[in-house]
């Protein structure tokens, strides 16, 4: 019979109301206002928080109970949600309805006057030793300058510092071999006019900013590249850097003439901000926040059909640079 | 009182050993204004509670390597595909390891939430002149705070090495190129190669999501925090005992901690409805990134739209000398515009002392109509930086409606100064004759009331 008496107990204490005692200060005044008991109140809360526990538990079950391939995540938002709503129920009608509503006033606190005197008198009386003030505090900043550059220095070795040199190599050179993604040769009969295509340098990482290309076939008498680079385009090929010269997005983008009577000619498009490009004029802007042409790299057709590089791009890959030099002087 | 109190003992405990107990009863009878519009700051605290709380979930599992790696996992699509050991990672948590997906959608929401309320809150503290002496500390913390947040939700999302984060990525390497004059070495420095960089470069931005800035922003907020209990709230003139030297809300205890924790656990619920019932950022659609992949229509989370709009509305215009560039293109909208926001917002307080000469400080929070030269700003400035922000978005406009990419280019570009200008004298216009329409109002009352007095004055004087 013990477990019984025990559970009988601890449900009279649990349970039991207690008469709200008025615990006063000795003064006898209350610091926080009186009020009516509010059982209705009381028991939405017990509800409230009921249902919080019974949702809390079923995520813990659903948890439980799926495998991770089935595990539905609807299920698991709301029953981790739902605890919380009726969590935040519950108090918010301890706050409305339970706990004395009352205004409290304060000072806002103002300017101190006589402390900052005190604060400004310490340190003064402080410094009455001391005779070359200035010199004195000349060499501390020397010493606290010179140390925190030597904290900072080893920041260096981030990365190269004042040297642009990386950002102007590229992994092209005559005679480097096209490729496709997966490194399959690009055979210069292969490439069709309308389609656009994207090649890297044989054996390659793929990744580096200067490796991707774009190659489009375009009718060879519709081509406009200046002089230095008629033999730049045999068949007709012309491929250009597929990183865009503004922010360096991907040129993932190819508007293909589809009736050219009115549509606009050919032309290469970056879809994070429409900088577009004209292919048959050496990747001039026709369109978009692009300040710079794209590369173009000359290519050059082997014996055995396929496409390689005749030499490396016209100008810089990527995004500019304060000091970056313009593929026009380049080729003039 | 009663000796069986079960709280005496650890109160005196806690008083013996800390000597807060004039603290501590000096903070629960702190007073806080009862308006709906101060508990923006408080959702924005609470929606940081749970980043940290997801966060710590989330890295658990995440992995920073850019390593090769092939995908085998329950997502059949991207099966076989060759991706970075980061992206992997992430797929793994969103369809392998239990409640991953919940915990990151969770943390994905949270994070626009929090700038979302932070954004409020700033808007509610402009709009009531809340910023003034003494409180320019405390704006100046939470500018601070807001642009931290944007670089931290950037570098979260990017962590995850899915083909919209690289293409982030990318750009932010652009803009960091174009900074003038260290643009070159500083992005060098920061990828530590020229872009995609070196894989320390994904350890970097890691370290920085996960510790750096959540240390920088917890300890702003800490510090915001101490400035707002330093000076106390502003507040409305509801009555005439509401003034600049006294202060009238409701106690921190009892009055306002069940209100703040049911707010806390109603953000909670928020954010996890959100997680678990709206599906945000579906990685596995988007594959993993290479530097020759994009995709089209690719649109940012909500806070980084601005910078989008502004680098896709910016004329195509570069400093160059001869056939050197020397400012490109992408400084403008990228690093220019929100530093320009930044910096304006900043100065705010002391630009308007000084053109005001109002140099007294100020508890009692305006109410918009009570400023109109600084409300028809506030309306003007935050038009010109939202139009620019919807432009950001005209590619979707495009595919949505139709609406041609080209002509909206155009009219945003007038646009964007035509109406904030224009919304400029029409939001001082209404805050001046709403303060007639009041100035009326009060002094019919009181003619009334005089009237009224005068009456019966009158009719006591009358013979009886």
């Amino acid at each position: 019979m013990k477990p019984l008496r025990w559970l009988l107990a601890l449900l009279a204490w649990l349970f039991g109301r207690r008469r709200a005692k008025a615990k006063q200060g000795e003064s006898g005044e209350r610091i926080v206002p009186a009020g009516a008991p509010n059982r209705g109140a009381e028991n939405l809360v017990l509800v409230l928080l009921g249902i919080a526990t019974l949702f809390a538990v079923g995520f813990i079950v659903t948890y439980a109970e799926f495998g991770p391939l089935e595990l539905p995540n609807e299920l698991l938002g709301v029953c981790l949600g739902g605890a919380c709503l009726f969590i935040a129920l519950a108090l918010t009608v301890v706050a409305k309805r339970l706990v004395v509503t009352e205004e409290v006033e304060e000072e806002y606190p103002t300017e101190n006057e006589e402390e900052q005197a005190k604060v400004l008198e310490i340190i003064h009386e402080s410094g009455s030793r001391f005779t070359r003030k200035r010199l004195l505090v000349g060499a501390a900043t020397a010493a606290g300058g010179a140390l925190g550059l030597a904290a900072l220095t080893p920041a260096v070795s981030l990365g190269p510092l004042w040297y642009t040199r990386p950002l102007d190599e590229t992994p092209w050179y005559r005679g480097r071999r096209l490729v496709d993604v997966s490194e399959n040769p690009m055979v210069a009969e292969d490439i069709e006019i309308g389609s656009f295509y994207t090649a890297f340098p044989e054996g390659a990482d793929q990744d580096e900013l200067a490796s991707s290309i774009v190659v489009v076939r375009l009718h060879e008498g519709g081509l406009q590249l200046p002089a230095a680079r008629r033999t730049w385009a045999p068949l007709g090929i012309v491929a250009y850097s597929k990183i865009c010269t503004h922010a360096g997005c991907a040129i993932a983008l190819y508007r293909k003439p589809t009736f050219p009577v009115v549509e606009p000619h050919a032309a290469l498009i970056c879809p994070c901000h429409y900088s577009t490009f004209d292919p048959a004029r050496a990747g001039a802007v026709i369109y978009g926040p692009a300040g710079r042409p794209l590369p173009q790299l000359p290519l050059l057709i082997d014996s055995a059909g396929t496409l390689r590089a005749a030499g490396n791009f016209s100008g810089p890959v990527g995004p500019s640079w304060w000091g970056v030099r313009d593929s026009k002087a380049l080729n003039e | 009182m009663s000796s069986s109190d079960a709280l005496r003992d650890p109160v005196r405990f806690i008083d013996e050993r800390t000597a807060s107990a004039p603290l501590i009863r000096k903070v629960m009878r702190y007073a806080f204004p009862d308006h709906w519009s101060f508990l923006l700051g408080e959702v924005a605290l609470y929606a940081f509670i749970v980043l940290i709380a997801t966060g710590i979930y989330l890295a658990l599992f995440y992995n920073d390597s850019t390593a090769h790696t092939v995908y085998h996992g329950p997502y059949q699509p991207l099966d076989g595909q060759e991706m970075s050991a980061a992206y992997k990672s992430v797929l793994d948590l969103s369809f392998t390891v239990k409640a991953g997906l919940l915990m990151r959608q969770t943390h994905h929401w949270a994070a626009d939430v929090f700038l979302l309320a932070i954004v409020l809150h700033l808007m509610r503290v402009f709009f009531t002149g809340a910023f003034r002496k003494p409180r320019e500390l405390t704006w100046i913390i939470g500018l601070v705070m807001l642009f931290t947040a944007l670089l931290e939700g950037f570098l979260g999302y990017s962590l995850v090495d899915d083909l919209l984060s690289g293409m982030g990525i990318a750009i932010a390497y652009g803009v960091a190129l174009s900074i003038p004059l260290i643009g070159g070495p500083l992005a060098l420095a920061i990828w530590g190669a020229p872009f995609p960089g070196k894989p320390a470069f994904f350890s970097r931005m890691y370290i920085a999501h996960v510790f750096l800035f959540p240390i920088l922003i917890g300890t702003l907020i800490a510090v915001h925090l101490a400035l707002v209990a330093a000076r106390h709230h502003t507040q409305f003139r509801e009555t005439p005992r509401h003034t600049d030297r006294r202060l009238i809300g409701i106690p921190t205890f009892p009055g306002q901690v069940p209100r703040s924790l049911a707010l806390m656990f109603g953000t909670f619920a928020l954010l996890f409805f959100l997680g678990g019932l709206i599906q945000i950022n579906p990685i596995w659609l988007w594959g993993p990134y290479h530097t020759y992949l994009g995709t089209n229509g690719a649109q940012p989370d909500w806070y980084l739209g601005w910078l989008i709009g502004a680098l896709r509305l910016m004329p195509s215009f570069d400093v160059v000398i001869g056939h050197v560039t020397l400012i490109p293109n992408p400084f403008w909208g990228g690093a220019l515009f929100p530093l320009l926001v930044l910096a304006v917002l900043a100065a705010f307080p002391w630009v308007e002392r000084r053109l005001t000469g109002d140099r007294r400080a100020h508890n009692l929070a305006d109410r918009p109509r009570d400023a109109p030269t600084r409300t028809a700003f506030g309306v003007a400035f935050l038009t010109w930086v939202f139009l620019i922000f919807v432009f950001g978005a005209a590619d979707r406009l495009f595919v949505l409606f139709g609406l041609n990419y080209d002509l909206q280019l155009y009219v945003f570009r007038i646009g964007i100064w035509v109406v904030p200008l224009f919304l400029f004298f029409l939001t001082r216009r209404i805050c001046r004759d709403l303060q007639a329409a009041e100035r009326t109002a009060h002094l019919q009352e009181e003619g009334e009331e005089q009237a009224e007095r005068e009456r019966s004055v009158v009719a006591s004087q009358a013979p009886g």
